[in-house]
């Protein structure tokens, strides 16, 4: 960006990047995660890591979603399979610095923290960290071909359900 | 903080002189904690530490806990992989405060006190005192004033230690044919290739004794069965150690053909699948048998998983009463290319905190946790199997491990 800010294409880029950052998390959040398959191409790929293993150069993931099947049957297995509390995530964004862009894809780092709400009123800090993402324009919308989740803790509290 | 020492008294008395019936206060009660300490984690067991990859070079080490203690393990110059409490003999404090690293020598932030790394104390700041005034006594022996050192034994790559001279050795500790098993995973030179914990809301035992439970696996765990996941699996069974500490439980591929089996992968699902990629499912049979799953307790608190291609070495950490981390180690093998490597990671969607066959073992312990704790008095019921500790073949509808597993916990803790 470099704060140009009469660039209008370059303001429209970051506006649809806000966009689909806050849809992303939103949806979430609401649980509408039927959604959540649809903000990633379809060969796109998720990836929950910790900051220990980017570190140490481990490839280990919480989860590896690698294409649009993996994506949507981790939704399934929420709905249909996995046992877990109620619970509901907000996530909170900090603001997206886009790193680089060429013209076929934007790579944006952006801070996160979710609180994670029990259904018997338990908050906790339950994930904070950073989206690297590579972001391309597919069928006119912006969409996520990779996003890479770093927490900054090594440690999930009982478990990881919904997606970060 | 007196009612918190471990007691010479003991602090239950057990309902029958069985294994059948586990009063819930063991895992509520203060008192029973802090005995664990001293008669289990500190006592004749043998626990985990680390791979010695993790630590190929003089002066790398790891800092790891026993229970509630912190250890170090390290190699020194010689290459000798060493132990100790992680714990200044000084003032206490923490002597390596970070995950891991390379030092020549072990020196305490707080006062300066420097160990080798096998232990002893070399350096005290101003032992001469500053001008000849202060300092210490010219009869301070600095053979009495080291750290206090574990004993270690290696087994196929494995570090493990332990706290006391009484411990069998570890072969013997853990039984020649639960050793077979160990061998059987460990094959061949391996790497780490990711580490994560998850924190459970429940005591340690109450994770332990899950991992014995063959019983629930099918019943909580239900991602295979709701997606119509045929597993070709059915084989398998439970085997013990002779004092029934450490279990071994297995499944194995019973319908697959010699020419699959020579090393080709094998779908283990067929056409009625309604997962969109089960890609990840795919076993690469690389140990020289059918054993689809593999899930190796070692008492107290140690478990070696294979599930397919996902192999990982899982330390639990008692992080008081109501709490406990489970420390994941990821395996794969050196030899594994780029792509084995990525299978593995997919793979390993199956299990950890996010796992969609192991996640609600992160939350069914707090389950108990909270249901249990409003009546010590009360206990769990473990029939499955009859009142037995013996192997099971062909069966997993068992809970013979789990009795095991209190028989070694009372022997332990003299209860």
């Amino acid at each position: 960006m470099q704060g140009n800010t009469n660039n209008s294409s370059v303001g429209d880029v970051y506006t649809a990047i806000l966009g689909l950052m806050t849809a992303y998390v939103h949806s979430i959040d609401d649980d509408r995660l039927e959604e959540w398959p649809d903000f990633f191409t379809d060969n796109g790929s998720y990836r929950v890591t910790t900051r220990e293993n980017i570190d140490l150069g481990l490839p280990v993931s919480l989860i590896f979603c690698d294409g649009k099947g993996m994506l949507s049957d981790r939704i399934s297995a929420l709905r249909k399979a996995n046992i877990f509390e109620p619970q509901v995530y907000c996530h909170t964004l900090g603001l997206p610095e886009i790193v680089k862009s060429t013209n076929e894809h934007h790579s944006v780092r952006t801070n996160f923290s979710i609180i994670r709400t029990m259904q018997e009123g338990d908050m906790s800090v339950f994930a904070c960290g950073r989206y690297f993402d590579r972001i391309v324009e597919d069928n006119d919308v912006l969409r996520f071909q990779e996003r890479i989740v770093v927490l900054d803790s090594r440690r999930v509290d009982t478990l990881l359900v919904i997606p970060l | 903080m007196s009612e918190l020492r471990a007691s010479t008294e003991p602090p239950l008395a057990w309902p029958q002189n069985d294994y059948t019936h586990v009063p819930y206060r063991v895992y509520t009660d203060p008192n029973i904690y802090a005995r664990e300490q001293e008669f289990i984690f500190r006592g004749a067991t043998w626990h985990f530490l680390c791979l010695d990859i993790e630590i190929p070079n003089s002066g790398d080490y790891k800092t790891v806990y026993i229970g509630d203690t912190p250890v170090i393990v390290v190699r020194d110059e010689m290459g000798e992989i060493n132990a100790m409490v992680n714990r200044c003999a000084h003032k206490g404090a923490l002597l390596c405060y970070r995950a891991r690293g390379n030092l020549s020598e072990l020196n305490c932030i707080y006062h300066n006190w420097t160990y080798n790394l096998r232990g002893t104390l070399t350096g005290v700041a101003f032992r001469r005192g500053v001008g000849g005034k202060g300092g210490l006594d010219d009869d301070f022996d600095f053979s009495q004033n080291g750290l206090q050192t574990l004993r270690i034994q290696c087994f196929r790559g494995l570090v493990f230690a332990t706290f006391s001279e009484k411990t069998l050795p570890l072969e013997e500790y853990i039984g020649s044919e639960l050793i077979a098993s160990i061998d059987r995973v460990f094959i061949k030179p391996l790497k780490v290739i990711g580490y994560y914990s998850q924190m459970f809301q429940n005591n340690w035992k109450l994770y332990v004794e899950n991992n014995k439970d063959s019983y629930h696996a099918s019943l909580l765990h239900v991602f295979h069965n709701t997606f119509g996941v045929v597993r070709p699996t059915m084989g398998g069974g439970i085997k013990l150690s002779e004092n029934g500490w450490h279990h071994l439980s297995f499944t194995e591929r019973t319908r697959i053909s010699d020419e699959t089996f020579s090393g080709e992968k094998v779908r283990s699902l067929d056409e009625s699948y309604s997962l969109q990629d089960s890609g990840f499912m795919e076993h690469y049979l690389e140990l020289g048998d059918k054993v689809t799953n593999s899930i190796q307790t070692i008492f107290p608190t140690m478990v070696i998983q294979q599930i397919l291609n996902a192999l990982a070495i899982r330390q639990l950490v008692p992080r008081g009463v109501e709490k406990a981390e489970l420390m994941w180690t990821i395996l794969g093998f050196a030899e594994d290319d780029a792509a084995m490597t990525k299978h593995r990671v997919k793979t390993n969607n199956l299990v950890g905190p996010a796992g969609f066959i192991s996640m609600e073992d992160g939350v069914v312990g707090g389950f108990v946790q909270r249901a249990a704790k409003a009546d010590p008095e009360a206990t769990t019921v473990l029939p499955m199997g009859g009142s037995r500790i013996e192997p099971s073949e062909g069966s997993r509808v068992t809970e013979a491990a789990v009795r095991g597993f209190w028989k070694g916990w009372r022997e332990f803790m003299e209860l």
